[in-house]
């Protein structure tokens, strides 16, 4: 009998230890089956985060690094520079990349950095429990934001695509969610949109995917996503904020 | 025999780097090593190298983690303040078993402190920086020459022990110009495959994992005691020195880098007047000549630690004579340099108080 649905081969057969109804899982599948589509996993060379996906090492069948915690953009700009014909992406949730490594991750897509980011922003640090992000939403309760976030005390969530879209290093930044299966298929599309835009050596790319965290929002996952688009979406609206890829 | 060129220490690590293959360099400015950065800007682009100004030390340093574990040559630089940010990835790297090496030109803290020339980071250096049961070798040039001739060796140990190593040098090496020759020396190093970098499987091996998390504790342990079973083998094996005029030495004075070449003038000046003085200048500041301080103090009676900082060398040169001799100590800091003449004031007196 023809198999039809199969785990990717980028993917490894290992069991994850994201919580249920996580969107790592998701995310991590739709890396792999882009990886085996364009036939580069043995190419590429992943960067770890410090977070939830920590373990990304564990799971994608690529050569992978595991850099500091906000580090991963520098650590793929050191492998990028060594290995300008490898595809190099980095997978980072909203804490690694919008707070502890802001930096790292402004200069690399402003200095054109050709690499592929992957970003999870679910709104919360997932990995120590739940604390307030940069992109924690005004009012929402995390364990560091136990009245709600006071954008009076405790600042504004950040939009990363809008703001990186700013920069002349970039070259396609798209933001996607994974709350339905139309969404799912723009969320691939996208990502396969940014690893050949990197492999036509265009510059820097970012796929933001807007995700969930139902163990430290308190909630089921189908409670979850419908939290997702009425709180988040209207934030963080999806669409397309760079595309440079016809220059 | 090579021509002779005058070079500014600062520029010579950075030819000798180019020389010992290192194609990659990432770099933040910051006095007094500048010119470190400057050099390979220059030359990098000119060899099919790459050069890279990042938005930090924090981030130059990460990016040498990548390159690094991404199976290349590459090196760092900085000077105190700039060395601290650069911490937090010498600990990942040495936690990931990485080869690189690090220059640190010092200059006077604590904090932004001052630009001149110090020892101050002789604790950070040694047993400090980032967090985590590591080390790293730290090498101390007292010489321009002694920098490009140490330099290829840095790249080679950091290749065969897969471990950072520091070259420590201060701001008055750094900006000192010294005749030097750049001579490819004999080595019978023999350096590994890099069998364990990503440089993308190809479909056909496994996947390499550069990394330092280590979740299960019983793991984590056996990585640590394996990694000090290897820098129980650099102790035994990479210890250097230099022991100056200490056979019959009555006194013998310590120092390292720059401050051991002021004490070597004090050693001439006051074997001159007939007072029999020696130095021991450690070159491997990690792993710490300790075995030194027992050979070649036979005859003396006590030993003088000399150092641009308060006083921080002084501690490994206690613990290596373990209370079987006074030791001494004197310095001047805050980017001052000992002159001769306080050396040999501060023999005297001590010779004096001894007596």
């Amino acid at each position: 009998m023809e198999q039809v649905f199969k785990r990717p081969h980028a993917l490894c057969d290992v069991p994850l230890h994201y919580c249920p109804g996580c969107g790592h899982g998701i995310v991590h599948r739709l890396v792999a089956e882009v990886l085996d589509e364009l036939g580069i996993e043995g190419n590429t060379i992943g960067v770890a985060p410090v977070g939830c996906a920590v373990f990304a090492y564990n799971y994608f069948n690529c050569d992978v690094q595991e850099a500091a915690h906000g580090r991963a953009p520098a650590v793929a700009t050191g492998i990028k520079r060594v290995h300008p014909d490898k595809v190099v992406f980095t997978y980072q949730g909203d804490g690694d990349l919008a707070a502890i490594g802001t930096a790292e991750t402004v200069h690399a897509a402003s200095r054109g950095e050709n690499i592929t980011i992957i970003f999870i922003n679910n709104a919360i640090y997932g990995m120590t429990g739940g604390q307030m992000a940069p992109t924690t939403l005004p009012g929402q309760v995390t364990q560091t934001s136990p009245y709600g976030r006071d954008v009076k005390t405790q600042g504004h969530p950040l939009r990363v695509s809008e703001m990186l879209s700013t920069t002349s290093g970039a070259a396609y930044i798209e933001r996607v969610t994974i709350d339905t299966v139309p969404h799912i298929k723009q969320a691939k599309k996208a990502i396969k949109k940014a690893f050949e835009t990197q492999i036509a050596g265009k510059g820097f790319t970012l796929v933001e995917v807007v995700s969930t965290c139902p163990t430290n929002w308190g909630m089921s996952p189908v409670e979850s996503m419908n939290w997702l688009r009425e709180n988040m979406l209207p934030y963080y609206p999806l669409g397309v904020y760079c595309d440079r890829t016809a220059e | 025999m090579a021509d002779k060129v005058l070079v500014k220490g600062n520029e010579a690590v950075a030819e000798a780097a180019i020389q010992a293959g290192c194609r990659y360099f990432f770099g933040y400015p910051i006095t007094p090593q500048t010119e470190i950065s400057a050099y390979m800007a220059k030359r990098m682009p000119k060899i099919g190298g790459v050069f890279l100004q990042a938005e930090s030390e924090v981030s130059a340093a990460n990016m040498v983690y990548g390159a690094s574990g991404a199976g290349a040559r590459v090196m760092t630089s900085s000077s105190s303040p700039g060395i601290s940010l650069k911490a937090e990835a010498l600990s990942y790297m040495a936690g990931a078993d990485l080869p690189c090496v690090i220059v640190n030109i010092m200059r006077a803290g604590p904090g932004l402190g001052g630009i001149q020339a110090s020892q101050s980071d002789y604790f950070q250096a040694t047993k400090g920086h980032g967090h985590g049961d590591y080390r790293v070798i730290v090498l101390a040039p007292s010489s321009v020459q002694e920098i490009v001739d140490m330099t290829a060796d840095a790249f080679d140990m950091a290749d065969i022990y897969r471990m950072p190593v520091m070259i420590l040098g201060d701001g008055m090496l750094g900006q000192m110009m010294e005749p030097v020759t750049f001579e490819k020396k004999e080595s019978t190093r023999v350096v590994p495959e890099k069998t364990w970098a990503t440089t993308g499987t190809q479909m056909k091996r496994e996947h390499n994992v550069i990394n330092s998390l280590y979740i299960e504790p019983n793991h984590l342990e056996k990585l640590v005691l394996e990694r000090y079973e290897k820098y129980a083998t650099i102790e035994a094996t990479e210890k250097k020195y230099e022991a100056y005029k200490t056979d019959d030495a009555e006194f013998i004075l310590t120092a390292y880098g720059s401050v051991a070449r002021i004490c070597k003038n004090a050693v001439d000046a006051l074997r001159e007047e007939g007072i029999k003085v020696g130095l021991i200048r450690p070159i491997t500041l990690w792993p710490f000549p300790a075995e030194s301080y027992t050979e070649h103090t036979k005859n003396a009676k006590s030993i003088l630690t000399v150092e641009m900082s308060m006083g921080q060398m002084v501690e490994d040169v206690k613990l290596a004579v373990n209370g079987k001799l006074p030791v001494h100590f004197f310095g001047r800091t805050g980017g001052n340099i000992p002159y001769p003449n306080e050396v040999i004031a501060e023999v005297k007196k001590l010779i004096g108080g001894d007596k």
